[in-house]
C-alpha cells in the first residue's frame, strides 16, 4: 500500500504501484506492539506444559543423544577431534533456533490471519516477532553448551568474542528466509506443508552432524566456497571454531554467508512489502 | 488545517471470485487434468493477487467509483445491504486492504474497530490482553498504562484481571475487549458492526459510549445494519448499493432511501440466515421470514389496522424440549410497540431433535399503529431458558394510512404511535 505520511498526521491511501520501500518510521511507531507480540509468543509457548522452559533444552539434547549414537558411534562420522556429543550439540543450539524461528516466521501470517483481516499495522511485525521470541529458547539451550564444555574440559578460544556477530548472522538468516516464506505461504499453502521436511533437509545440508572439513577433503576448496553461500554453514562452523577450537575461525564461510544472508533479507523484505497489500485478501 | 477529515476520491476495489470447476467426462481427461493440476492451481492462486485484464468474468467489483468527504467532527453512517461494499470500504479506510484504484486522504490519527478483541490470546491474562489489544489498536504502551485502571473498571472484570482469558465467560471477554476499544482516542474512528455482538444490555452500553465519542467532536464513520443505531448516532448517511454510492445526505433521508430501495428489491420472503444483527445461543437459527396479509398475499406494505401473518422457517441444531417464540414489532429507533410471545399465553412447542426443521405461522390480528416504517423482530427460545436466536436487525414493514384514515391529515408519523378506534358518544346535555 502506498502510504505517505506528512505533517498533521495526514495519510494518503492509494493503490500500490510496483516495489515499495520499507517504512522504517512507521515500523518504529509500532515498537510497543512488536514488544507485546514477542512477549506473547514467549509467554504462550510453554503454557499448560509440565516441563515448561525445559523443553528448550530437551529438544536439542535428545537430538544430540540420537546423533551421537547414530553418527558418532555407528557411522563414525569425523568430529574434528572433539567428542561427538559436544560437536553436535554446539551445532544443534543455533540450528534449533534457526529451524524454530524460520517455522514461526513462515506460519506467522497464516496463524494471525484473524488480526491480518481486522486491523492495520506494519505487516513486517508478524515475521519479526517469532525471530526474536525464539531467542529465549536459544539462550536457555546455550547454557547446556557451557555445562558440556566444563564436563569435557574444553577451553573456548579468544574467537568467542565474535559469537555475537555469528548470532546476528543467524538471526538475519532466519528473518530473511522467514519473510520470503511467510509472504509465499499466505498465497501458496504448499509452503506450510513443505516446512517440516524442508527444515529436515536444510539440517542435513547444514554442517550439523558432519564437519565442513569432510566436504573440503572430498570436493576441494571451490566446493567449500560455494557451500559458504549457505549462511548457516558459516554460523555453525563459526560456533564450533570459537567454542571448541575445531578449526581456525572460518572467515571465508562467514563472509560469504553474510553476503548471501543480506541479499536474502533485503530481497525478502522487498518481496514481503510487495505482497503486503494482498495479504488480507488472500489470507 | 483544512476542515476535511476524510476525502475519498473515485475509490474502486475488485476481488476475484472463484471460478467454476471443470467437469471431466472421461477417465483419461480427468487423469490428464490431475497431472496438470499443480500448474493450473498455480495459475489460479497467482491470479488471486493480480488483475491484468480488467473486466473478467470472475472479477467482482466490491466498490466502484465511490467518492465522498467527511468533515472534522462529523459522524457519518454507511448503510447498505449485505455485500453492498460497506465492510470493504471500511477495510480500505483502515488500510487493511489496498484499493484497486482511487485515492483516500485522511487527516488525523486513525483507529479502526472492525471487531472487538482482535488479537486476544486465550492463554494470556486479562491484564496482558489489555496491553496486547491496546497496542494492536494503535495505542502506545504508556497510553495503555495511563488508562489501565479506567479500562479495568469499565470492563467490570477486576477480580479476574490476572486470570487467563480462556477461563472467562464469553460475556466477560466481550466486555473486556470493548473496554479497551472504548478507551481509544483517535481523531478519526472507523467502526464496523461491533454492536452486533453481546446481549442487549451490552449493546446499549456500546451505543452509549459511541454517542459519547461522537459528541466529543471526533470524526466517526459508522457501519451498521442497525438502523436505530445509525439514526441515533449519525448526522449524515451514505447508502451503498452493489458497490456504488447511491445516496448521500441526512441520516433520515438515507435510511428512508435504503429501506425503500430495500423493499423494492426484496420480496416479502426474507432470507434471514445471513443477517448479522442477531443474538442468542446459536443452538438454532431462523432462516426465513415471510410476511403476508389477511388473504395470504406476501407483502411488506400494510394499512393501519390490517392483520399480519408472519411465517418463520428455521432449524434447531440441538435437541430442544420446549420451544417458545415471539415476534416484536418496534420502531426504527428500537422502541417496542408490540411484544407477542407464546409463553405469555402459556403455549410452547416441541420437543425437537437436533437438526429438526421448525416452521411456524403467527397471526397478528391487527397493526394499530401510525403510518411509518417498523421492524419485525422474531425470536425463538428454550422455554424458561436462554434465547436461541433473535433477529434483532429485523424485517422492515411499512404501514400506510388507508381506508377511513386516508383523508385525515392528522394521522402522520410522529403524531402518535398506537391508533385505535374508540367509541365516541355524545351524552344528553341541556340545551340553553
Amino acid at each position: 500500500m502506498n502510504i505517505g505520511k506528512t505533517a498533521l498526521n495526514q495519510t494518503i491511501i492509494e493503490s500500490p504501484k510496483g516495489w515499495q520501500a520499507i517504512n522504517w518510521r512507521e515500523l518504529w511507531q509500532y515498537k510497543d506492539l512488536f514488544y507485546f507480540l514477542v512477549l506473547r509468543d514467549i509467554k504462550v509457548l510453554y503454557k499448560q506444559t509440565i516441563l515448561g522452559f525445559a523443553w528448550a533444552i530437551i529438544r536439542p539434547v535428545f537430538s544430540m543423544v540420537v546423533f551421537t549414537i547414530i553418527f558418532g558411534n555407528i557411522a563414525q562420522v569425523d568430529s574434528d577431534g572433539v567428542p561427538y556429543a559436544v560437536f553436535s550439540y554446539v551445532a544443534l543450539v543455533p540450528w534449533t533456533y534457526f529451524a524454530a524461528a524460520l517455522t514461526g516466521s513462515t506460519e506467522s501470517l497464516i496463524g494471525n490471519s484473524g488480526m491480518l483481516t481486522k486491523v492495520y499495522f506494519p505487516r513486517l511485525v508478524f515475521p519479526l516477532a517469532p525471530v526474536f521470541a525464539k531467542l529465549v529458547d536459544f539462550v536457555i539451550a546455550f547454557i547446556i553448551i557451557i555445562v558440556m564444555m566444563i564436563w569435557f574440559q574444553i577451553v573456548p578460544t579468544i574467537n568467542i568474542l565474535f559469537l555475537p556477530l555469528l548470532i546476528l548472522l543467524m538471526i538475519l538468516t532466519a528473518l530473511g528466509m522467514g519473510m520470503w516464506l511467510a509472504a509465499l505461504a499466505v498465497q501458496y499453502r504448499d509452503v506450510k506443508h513443505a516446512m517440516s521436511f524442508a527444515t529436515q533437509l536444510l539440517m542435513y545440508a547444514a554442517p550439523v552432524v558432519w564437519p565442513v572439513s569432510a566436504l573440503t577433503e572430498r570436493f576441494g576448496e571451490t566446493a567449500r566456497l560455494v557451500y559458504g553461500l549457505y549462511p548457516m554453514a558459516g554460523v555453525i562452523e563459526g560456533f564450533r571454531a570459537a567454542l571448541l577450537n575445531t578449526t581456525p575461525m572460518p572467515w571465508d564461510l562467514i563472509g560469504l554467508g553474510t553476503v548471501s544472508a543480506v541479499i536474502i533479507a533485503l530481497s525478502g523484505a522487498f518481496y514481503f512489502r510487495r505482497m503486503e497489500g494482498v495479504f488480507a485478501d488472500v489470507a | 488545517m483544512s476542515d476535511i477529515a476524510i476525502q475519498v476520491e473515485n475509490l474502486s476495489k475488485q476481488y476475484r471470485i472463484g471460478t467454476k470447476e471443470i467437469q471431466h467426462d472421461t477417465l483419461m481427461s480427468a487423469a490428464v487434468a490431475w497431472v496438470k493440476s499443480p500448474l493450473e492451481n498455480f495459475r489460479q492462486l497467482r491470479r488471486l493477487s493480480s488483475f491484468k485484464n480488467g473486466d473478467e468474468a470472475d472479477v467482482l467489483w466490491a466498490l466502484r467509483d465511490v467518492s465522498f468527504t467527511v468533515k472534522h467532527g462529523e459522524v457519518l453512517g454507511i448503510i447498505g445491504r449485505n455485500g453492498a461494499g460497506k465492510s470493504t470500504l471500511l477495510k480500505i479506510l483502515s488500510r487493511i486492504t489496498p484499493p484497486s484504484s482511487g485515492r483516500i486522504m485522511l487527516n488525523g490519527r486513525v483507529a479502526s474497530l472492525l471487531e472487538v478483541g482482535t488479537g486476544f490470546h486465550p492463554e494470556l491474562t486479562g491484564r496482558e490482553n489489555i496491553y496486547l489489544n491496546g497496542t494492536i489498536l494503535g495505542m502506545t504502551r504508556t497510553e495503555v498504562e495511563h488508562k489501565f485502571d479506567e479500562i479495568m473498571n469499565f470492563s467490570g472484570v477486576e477480580r479476574f484481571i490476572d486470570t487467563p482469558v480462556k477461563r472467562y465467560s464469553s460475556g466477560m471477554k466481550v466486555r473486556l475487549a470493548f473496554a479497551v476499544a472504548a478507551h481509544l482516542e483517535p481523531e478519526i474512528l472507523l467502526v464496523d458492526e461491533v454492536l452486533a455482538v453481546g446481549d442487549a444490555e451490552f449493546q446499549k452500553k456500546c451505543l452509549g459510549k459511541m454517542s459519547e465519542v461522537a459528541q466529543t467532536g471526533r470524526t466517526v464513520i459508522f457501519v451498521s445494519h442497525n438502523m436505530a443505531a445509525v439514526n441515533q448516532l449519525c448526522e449524515r448517511g451514505i447508502v451503498l448499493v452493489d458497490g456504488e454510492l447511491r445516496f448521500e445526505g441526512s441520516t433520515e433521508q438515507a435510511i428512508e432511501k435504503y429501506l425503500r430501495d430495500d423493499s423494492a428489491i426484496q420480496s416479502a420472503t426474507i432470507d434471514t440466515s445471513q443477517l448479522t444483527g442477531r443474538s442468542g445461543t446459536g443452538d438454532g437459527r431462523i432462516l426465513e421470514v415471510r410476511l403476508s396479509d389477511e388473504s395470504g398475499n406476501p407483502s411488506t406494505q400494510f394499512g393501519i389496522g390490517d392483520a399480519l401473518t408472519v411465517e418463520l422457517r428455521g432449524v434447531v441444531y440441538e435437541p430442544i424440549h420446549r420451544l417458545s417464540m415471539g415476534v416484536e414489532i418496534t420502531t426504527l429507533e428500537g422502541l417496542g410497540l408490540l411484544n407477542l410471545r407464546t409463553d405469555s399465553q402459556g403455549i410452547d412447542f416441541g420437543p425437537y431433535r437436533a437438526n429438526d426443521e421448525i416452521r411456524f405461522q403467527i397471526k397478528v390480528p391487527s397493526l394499530p399503529f401510525y403510518p411509518n416504517t417498523y421492524l419485525v423482530r422474531p425470536w425463538i427460545a428454550e422455554r424458561g431458558g436462554k434465547r436461541i436466536d433473535y433477529v434483532q436487525e429485523g424485517i422492515t414493514l411499512t404501514l400506510e394510512a388507508k381506508g377511513n384514515y386516508l383523508s385525515e391529515r392528522m394521522i402522520q408519523a410522529g403524531r402518535g404511535l398506537v391508533i385505535l378506534d374508540a367509541h365516541w358518544l355524545e351524552k344528553p346535555h341541556s340545551v340553553s
